[in-house]
């Protein structure tokens, strides 16, 4: 079965007086029909970018490069001309970003800007758009709904207004969802609820979600399959049991190191010294090198292709090839530079 | 809401006591009287001023006559004009309503003007299309006033003499026309100051617009309504202008002065007896009450236009209106 | 990311994939404000524009032909169009144009400079003080600038002039300077209301340093960039004014020449002295027009916004905003 979604070598450079940014950098993955994929990484590795490129929402001096490839639903997207992209944008491929409060317009109501959405793509004349925004909101939740839908996005709170951004990227039923950090602005109880919210809706609906998160914990819960990204590449991918149980890549054993765990021996948190190194100028080799506990001559020269570990698990470490090099841990050498990480 | 609207009236009402007693305290404080250069004629013998001087109470101390003046024109009587020989209410109710059509029309060019060159700047920022139409509105911005007017005037009614050279209307055929055709006449002395006036003000709020728009063009909602499906022209025809067209309403209220207190300059080389042009010959005229009924009549039509501008950016604004 | 943050420089109309690798895509600055303003055009056609005019106005004496106000023949030099002995043509009193335009250049820029900073200097030490010290100090000041501000100050100024009679140029200035420093206050207060309660300042103070030094040292430096632009601006517009009053005969008096003056003069027969109207405007119009210019080029090289510029490899300044290059 063909994926919904298939990145191939997506790479996004912004091109600026300091350099070429490399945001993201040779990505490659896919998402299949219904299925919810987890992006994890830090601020800086691109994941972001790599969304905003899917939906073509990089602009100058931002430009996907040559090479790239973007295929949904059988599609090239970026062949697609202008027009044709904005009949994907909201109606086939939906996004719910961050911040609720700011991603709303102040000066129309909630139901005006879950209706436009109707309106621009299924034509609906503004009474129908409407009712089916007042049908969204009941769907994602909202108490009394036909009020809510005459107020303004400031009367409302943090959570719900992020249940009506979800509501206004599941109007026209897409297949579908970017959701780039939903919950990061919000409190952790709301977490859990919008969370809750789109794992049932989009089972119920069949919808498959890209979801962009820093944390962890996240994506444990809600996804079955786990990227973790880390300077504009993808640097591990595996199914969620998989990566939690028997992750490879020392970033990603740094990243479930740094969880704090309820329950447990209460320790000092690890943490993975040092900083992402400037997307204007990736080192040579990997990427990680520095920051690597187990690095050596090699990692500094060859950058590493990503490796088969196991059925559907790979990771771009030379750890694959050299398993034995894990045995002796060093200090990165971040780390004996006496530069640290927060 | 209403807090706020008590508030801005009380502060509207001692904006203009102040202004009143300004204009009170400045027009007396200049030397030269209205009955010395009404009656400046030498054959008038100082005894006869003497006597109008007290027929209209002018030796009175300047505290009384204040008071007085105060009094009278809270009760609607402005004085008696020395130059036009008419009250000052009567002077004021004709100069009033010219100034009124001719920056009324204006400022609704100008605005429907701005506001859409300003669109078109912002909804292609940077491109050369903003460009040109930014330099040529600098330009616009940066010209004077008069002369323009002049150089308007210069052009179209001397050197190719499409419209009259100034004046209401046609002094000397206007009342043997026929409706028609005094209302054409009418129309045809208004075409070159309203142009002036029109392009004038375009050019400021044109700029003013654009920024309005290119400040709110970075927002997160404004990609929300991309990723949404919108087309870039629809969200910023729709989705920004919207939210950029609330400090556009501010500043027509700002504009509002411009509104009462006429063009002065406009008025003045199109010979448009307005509230400028009559105020100003006042001035020469040392006509005090008409001097000071003016510019406290056009004060005080700024301070309601302030108002009622921010009673209506408040209402438009959800965020002010529902707290 | 902030998405905002990449130019929407134009509205795509295919996508952006460039086959070509070689198609140039305009680079964007992270650099500071100073060389944002040393590479845009705006300032330096204005800064090269009122360099011109102020080393006009400097040499007058050197560069004018004749003495602006000598009469050179009373009969037969009178009003005359432009011609090779007088490239802007004679005026009603047989007097150089060309010659009093470049004298006028002196009083008309000597006396908006002078206002200027006169104005400025006070409304930024009222605004700041109002605004750092608040409370009834901050209430009164402000009163008082809302209830200028009402008034139509081109009207005051006219009334004002008009009836008290001949008024030197210094007066004049000080009266333009008078109804000018309102604006800057106004804005130096909002400024200094904005970084009052910012870390430093509240460092400071716990310090115990005293609220003057502070004044002088933290929060000046950070208030005189919007303050440097209206002043900027102001320049323009009070030449504009200038210009106005002396047109309607009641600004630079005569025999001074003053710009508006030399319009004043042509005012009877515009049509036919028409060069006493527009080569003066001219000159009007394009010190203006770079006052402006550089004014804007000002505002959008301190803009806030455009300041952090930092590259997270995702932060990047936009271009969109501030006013339209040139």
């Amino acid at each position: 079965m063909t994926p919904l979604l298939e990145l191939d070598n997506l790479r996004t450079w912004f091109y600026t007086d300091s350099g070429i940014a490399r945001s993201v950098d040779g990505v490659s993955f896919h998402v299949d029909q219904g299925e919810t994929v987890g992006v994890v990484g830090e601020s800086g590795c691109g994941k972001s970018v790599t969304a905003l490129s899917i939906l073509r929402l990089v602009r100058p001096p931002g430009r996907i490069e040559a090479g790239s490839a973007i295929r949904f639903e059988g599609k090239d997207l970026l062949s697609l001309p202008e027009r044709e992209m904005q009949h994907v944008r909201g109606n086939r491929i939906a996004m719910v970003f961050q911040e609720p409060m700011t991603a709303l317009n102040p000066v129309f109501t909630v139901g005006d800007q879950i209706a436009e959405v109707a309106r621009i793509h299924a034509g609906m004349s503004k009474r129908d758009a409407a009712a089916k925004a007042i049908e969204m909101l009941r769907l994602v939740g909202m108490p009394a709904p036909e009020q809510r839908a005459t107020e303004y996005p400031h009367q409302l709170s943090g959570g719900m207004r992020q249940r009506v951004v979800i509501a206004m990227a599941l109007v026209m039923n897409p297949a579908l969802v970017i959701a780039d950090e939903p919950t990061t602005a919000l409190d952790v109880t709301i977490q859990a609820q919008i969370l809750e919210l789109l794992a049932d809706l989009t089972k119920r609906l069949g919808t498959s979600i890209l979801l962009i998160t820093h944390d962890l914990g996240v994506v444990a819960e809600n996804c079955s399959r786990v990227l973790v990204m880390y300077a504009g590449e993808v640097v591990e991918e595996a199914l969620t049991s998989d990566l939690f149980a028997r992750a490879h890549h020392p970033y990603t054993e740094g990243l479930l190191g740094a969880m704090p765990r309820v329950g447990g021996q209460a320790e000092r948190l690890a943490t993975i010294p040092g900083t992402v190194p400037p997307p204007t100028a990736w080192p040579d080799g990997c990427r990680f090198r520095e920051r690597c506990p187990y690095a050596w001559e090699r990692c500094a020269v060859e950058h590493p292709p990503l490796y088969q570990i196991g059925v559907n698990h790979v990771s771009r470490c030379h750890l694959a090839v050299e398993p034995e090099r894990r045995l002796h841990p060093h200090v990165p050498l971040a780390a004996q530079q006496g530069v640290s990480a927060a | 809401m209403r807090r706020y609207l008590a508030a801005r009236l009380l502060q509207a009402l001692g904006v203009i006591a102040f202004i009143t007693t300004l204009s009170f305290v400045v027009v007396r404080l200049a030397p030269g009287d209205p009955v010395g250069t009404a009656l400046a004629n030498s054959n008038v013998s100082e005894s006869v001023r003497q006597q109008w001087r007290t027929a209209y109470g002018l030796d009175r101390p300047v505290s009384e006559q204040y008071v007085r003046w105060l009094a009278n024109a809270a009760r609607g009587e402005l004085g008696y004009s020395f130059y036009h020989r008419r009250p000052v209410r009567d002077v004021l109710a004709d100069a009033l309503p010219r100034t009124m059509l001719l920056t009324g029309l204006a400022l609704l060019l100008s605005f429907a003007l701005g506001i859409t060159v300003g669109l078109l700047q912002a909804e292609r920022a940077n491109s050369g299309r903003d460009r040109w139409l930014g330099r040529a509105l600098l330009l616009l911005y940066s010209v004077p006033d008069f002369w323009l007017a002049l150089v308007i005037l210069m052009l179209f009614a001397y050197r190719l003499p499409f419209f009259p050279a100034g004046g209401l209307v046609d002094p000397v055929l206007h009342d043997y026309l026929t409706p028609g055709g005094q209302l054409l006449d009418r129309l045809k002395h208004l075409v070159l100051p309203v142009v002036t006036l029109t392009l004038l003000s375009t050019a400021g709020i044109a700029r003013f617009q654009r920024s309005a728009l290119v400040a709110v063009l970075p927002s997160d909602w404004m990609r929300t309504a991309v990723a949404k499906g919108l087309s870039w022209k629809q969200a910023v025809r729709r989705h920004a202008l919207r939210n950029a067209l609330l400090p556009t309403i501010t500043l027509l209220g700002l504009s509002l002065p411009v509104f009462a207190a006429g063009a002065i300059y406009v008025e003045r080389v199109f010979s448009w007896p307005g509230m400028g042009f009559v105020t100003i010959s006042a001035i020469a005229a040392r006509d005090y009450a008409l001097v000071t009924s003016g510019v406290l009549v056009m004060s005080v039509l700024v301070v309601v236009g302030a108002l009622v501008a921010d009673l209506v950016v408040a209402a438009a604004d959800p965020r002010v209106r529902l707290g | 990311m902030r998405w905002w943050q990449t130019s929407w420089s134009r509205p795509p109309t295919r996508a952006f994939v460039s086959d070509d690798v070689t198609t140039p895509v305009r680079a964007v600055s992270t650099s500071s404000a100073r060389s944002r303003l040393r590479r845009d055009r705006r300032a330096a056609i204005g800064l090269g524009v009122l360099a011109a005019m102020a080393l006009i106005a400097l040499l007058a004496p050197v560069l004018a032909p004749y003495d602006p106000r000598v009469q050179l023949d009373i009969v037969h030099l009178r009003s005359l169009p432009p011609s090779f002995a007088h490239p802007l043509g004679t005026d009603t009193f047989s007097r150089d144009v060309l010659s009093r335009l470049i004298f006028g250049a002196r009083v008309s820029l000597t006396i908006s400079f002078v206002a200027v900073l006169i104005a400025t200097a006070f409304g930024t030490l009222v605004g700041s003080v109002a605004g750092y010290v608040g409370g009834v100090v901050d209430t009164v000041l402000m009163r008082l600038v809302d209830a200028a501000f009402s008034v139509p100050t081109l009207l005051l100024l006219i009334v004002v002039i008009a009836l008290w009679g001949e008024i030197g140029v210094a007066f004049l200035t000080l009266l333009i300077a008078a109804v000018g420093w309102f604006t800057v206050s106004r804005l130096v207060r909002a400024e200094t209301l904005s970084i009052r309660d910012a870390d430093f300042i509240v460092a400071a103070r716990a310090l115990g340093v005293p609220s003057w030094r502070i004044l002088a040292r933290h929060v000046l430096p950070n208030v005189i960039g919007p303050a440097i632009v209206a002043a900027t601006l102001a320049v323009g517009n009070v030449i504009l004014l200038e210009a106005g009053l002396s047109y309607l005969g009641i600004g630079v008096r005569p025999p001074t020449p003053s710009w508006g003056s030399i319009i004043q003069d042509g005012s009877e027969r515009v049509s036919d002295l028409w060069w006493l109207t527009l080569f003066p405007g001219l000159a009007i119009l394009i010190t203006v027009f770079a006052c402006n210019a550089l004014g804007d080029a000002l505002r959008d090289a301190l803009d806030p916004r455009q300041l952090h510029a930092s590259f997270g490899g995702l932060v990047i300044p936009s271009e969109v905003e501030g006013s339209a290059p040139l």
